[in-house]
C-alpha cells in the first residue's frame, strides 16, 4: 500500500498509468454520453467512479478498455494506446461471466489460455491464483455448482491470472448480497497489498467507493461530465472496523452529500 | 424406486389390455386377416421374416443415419457461415425456412429422377428434411452469445478464431443438439417417405418403406403391421440415442441436460 500512496504524493515524476484527455463519447447523432472529462491517475491508485444512473460511468470504463470507439479526446495507458494496453489489463464485468462449459480451473486459465502460455506455466499461475481467493477446493466444479460470491471469485481469479497493472471493474459486486459484498470488499483490498494494481472501479455504493479507494470520481449525468473529484483521506491498511470509525461515516456522508447535489441539478 | 415399479407396472397392464381389445375386436367383428390381423399373427409374421425385417431396418436406418450425420455436417458449416454478419443471414436465412416448408413428398420423385433410385437418394432426401432445423438452431446458438463475454475475449486479445472455436462453438452446443433431436425424429419419415418411391435395386430387398409397399400390395397385412412398428421402433431409437449423446455431452454444465433426479 506504501507503494499507492508514495504515487500519489508524488504524481508528476511517475508516468500516469491513465490519462484522460478530453474524453467524449457520443452514439451516431444521439445524446452526449460523456463530455469533455480529463483526468490524470497516477499508477497504483485505486479510484472509484460513482453517479447517478446515465452519466456514462460504465460507458467510460468500456471506453478505457477499449471495447468502445470514443467521439474525441484521447485515452492513454502507461503510454501505450488502449488497444495496446489490453495485455497489461483486465475487466471484471458485472456478473461473472465465466463459460458454464468450464470448471473453476479451466475458467480461471482461460486468458493465458488464449495467450497461449505454455501448459507447464499456465497451471502453476491457475493453481497460485486459486489459492489466491480460496477456490481450490472447487477447482474441478462447474459453474453451475457455486454461489454468486464464489463465481466472482472465479472471475476475479481469471482476472488476476493474466498479471494485470491494470483493473477496471463495472460494478462487479453489485450482485452479491451485503455481507458477501462487504467481504469481498476486503478480500480485495487484501489482494491490492501484494499487487501494485491501478484500479478503476464503478460503483453504485457510496460506502463502497469510500472503503475500497484513494479517490473517488463523481459524474454528473445528461451529458456526463466530472463533477467532483474527491481524495478519500482514511487511513490504510483499512479493514472491516474501517466500517465503524466516526472518520468513515463522515466521508460517506460527505460524498453521498455531493452526489445528491449532483443528482438535484 | 417404488414409483418407478409402479409406473412400469401400470404400462404394461394398459399395454396388455389394448392387446386384449384388439384382439376381442378382431374376434367379435369377424374382421378378415388381410384387413386387421390379430397381435399374434403380427408376431408370428415377424418372427418368421425376422432376416429380411432386420435387412429392411437396416437400410432405412443406414439412410437415416447417414442423413444425420451429412446434416450436422453440412447444417454446422453453413451455421458458422451464417454467423458471420447479419447480412448473409437476411440474403440466405430464407432459403433454409424454404426447405424447410417444402413438402418431402413432392420433391422426393424429382431427386430420385435426378439421382437415381438406391441408398444413396433416399440418404439424400433424409438429409435435405433434416438440414433446416439443425441450421436453424445452431445459428441461433451462435449469435445469441452475450456481449460481455465476447468483450470478455477482445479484452485478452482473442483472434476470431479464437471466439468461434472457444467460444461460440461451445456455446451453441445445446442449441445443435436441440436441432439434431427434430432432425432424428423426420430422418426416419424422411427415409421411408423417399423408399415409397424408390423402390429397390434388388427384387425383395430393400428398406423400410420399400417393404411396406411390397406388403401391401401383397395383402401381407400382419408383416405390414410388423414393419410399421419397426419403423416406430426405429424413430424412437433415434430419438433415444440422441437424447444419451446430449446427455453424455452437456449433463456436466447444461441446465437442459440433467434429468430431475441429478438436482
Amino acid at each position: 500500500m506504501s507503494d499507492a500512496t508514495q504515487a500519489k504524493a508524488d504524481p508528476v515524476t511517475r508516468t500516469p498509468a491513465i490519462v484522460l484527455e478530453h474524453v467524449s463519447k457520443q452514439y451516431g447523432q444521439g445524446a452526449t454520453i460523456l463530455d469533455n472529462l480529463s483526468a490524470t491517475i497516477p499508477p497504483g491508485e485505486f479510484v472509484s467512479i460513482i453517479g447517478p444512473s446515465g452519466c456514462g460511468k460504465s460507458t467510460l470504463l468500456k471506453l478505457v478498455a477499449g471495447l468502445s470507439p470514443i467521439t474525441s479526446g484521447k485515452i492513454v495507458m502507461e503510454r501505450l494506446t488502449r488497444v495496446n494496453a489490453r495485455r497489461i489489463t483486465s475487466f471484471i464485468f458485472q456478473d461473472p461471466t465465466l463459460l458454464p462449459w468450464r470448471t473453476v480451473r479451466a475458467n480461471v486459465a482461460l486468458g493465458l489460455e488464449l495467450e497461449h502460455t505454455n501448459r507447464a506455466s499456465r497451471n502453476e499461475i491457475v493453481d497460485a491464483m486459486l489459492a489466491l481467493v480460496g477456490l481450490a477446493d472447487v477447482a474441478g466444479m462447474y459453474p453451475r455448482e457455486l454461489s454468486g460470491g464464489m463465481k466472482m471469485r472465479v472471475s476475479i481469479a481469471r482476472a488476476l491470472a493474466s498479471r494485470p497493472r491494470v483493473l477496471l471493474l463495472d460494478e462487479p459486486f453489485a450482485a452479491l448480497d451485503e455481507i458477501t459484498r462487504d467481504r469481498m470488499n476486503e478480500e480485495l483490498l487484501r489482494l491490492r497489498e501484494q499487487h501494485a494494481w491501478t484500479v478503476l472501479f464503478v460503483t453504485h455504493s457510496v460506502a463502497e467507493a469510500v472503503f475500497l479507494s484513494n479517490r473517488i470520481l463523481v459524474l454528473a449525468a445528461h451529458p456526463g461530465r466530472l463533477a467532483h473529484d474527491i481524495a478519500v483521506p482514511l487511513p490504510w491498511p483499512r479493514t472491516a472496523e474501517t466500517r465503524d470509525s466516526t472518520e468513515f461515516d463522515a466521508v460517506v456522508s460527505r460524498v453521498s452529500r455531493t452526489l445528491r447535489e449532483v443528482q438535484g441539478q | 424406486m417404488r414409483q418407478t415399479a409402479l409406473r412400469i407396472a401400470s404400462a404394461v397392464v394398459i399395454f396388455a389390455a389394448l392387446l386384449l381389445l384388439w384382439i376381442a375386436v378382431v374376434k367379435l367383428f369377424k374382421i378378415p386377416v388381410f384387413m386387421l390381423p390379430t397381435p399374434d399373427r403380427v408376431l408370428h409374421a415377424a418372427i418368421e421374416r425376422f432376416t429380411s425385417l432386420m435387412t429392411s431396418l437396416w437400410i432405412t436406418g443406414v439412410a437415416a443415419a447417414g442423413g444425420i450425420v451429412a446434416a450436422v455436417v453440412v447444417g454446422v458449416l453453413i451455421a458458422l457461415v451464417f454467423a458471420q454478419s447479419r447480412w448473409i443471414r437476411r440474403m440466405f436465412y430464407p432459403y433454409t425456412i424454404l426447405l424447410q416448408t417444402v413438402p418431402i413428398v413432392a420433391i422426393a420423385p424429382l431427386i430420385l429422377m435426378w439421382v437415381g433410385a438406391g441408398l444413396f437418394s433416399v440418404t439424400l432426401i433424409a438429409f435435405i428434411i433434416c438440414l433446416a432445423p439443425i441450421i436453424a438452431n445452431t445459428t441461433q446458438g451462435l449469435i445469441s452469445v452475450e456481449r460481455n463475454l465476447v468483450d470478455l475475449f477482445v479484452m485478452n486479445n482473442a483472434s476470431q478464431a479464437q471466439i468461434l472455436l472457444k467460444l461460440r462453438l461451445p456455446h451453441a452446443m445445446p442449441s445443435l443438439f436441440t436441432g439434431i433431436r427434430i432432425s432424428s425424429g423426420i430422418a426416419v419419415i424422411g427415409a421411408i417417405t423417399a423408399e415409397l418411391f424408390a423402390g429397390s435395386a434388388r427384387v425383395g430387398v430393400g428398406g423400410i418403406g420399400y417393404a411396406i409397399q411390397y406388403a401391401s400390395a401383397q395383402l401381407q397385412t400382419d408383416y405390414l403391421f410388423a414393419l410399421v412398428a419397426a419403423a416406430t421402433a426405429l424413430g424412437f431409437t433415434f430419438f433415444f440415442v440422441v437424447m444419451f449423446l446430449e446427455w453424455y455431452f452437456l449433463h456436466k454444465w447444461h441446465e437442459s441436460a440433467r434429468t430431475p433426479e441429478e438436482d
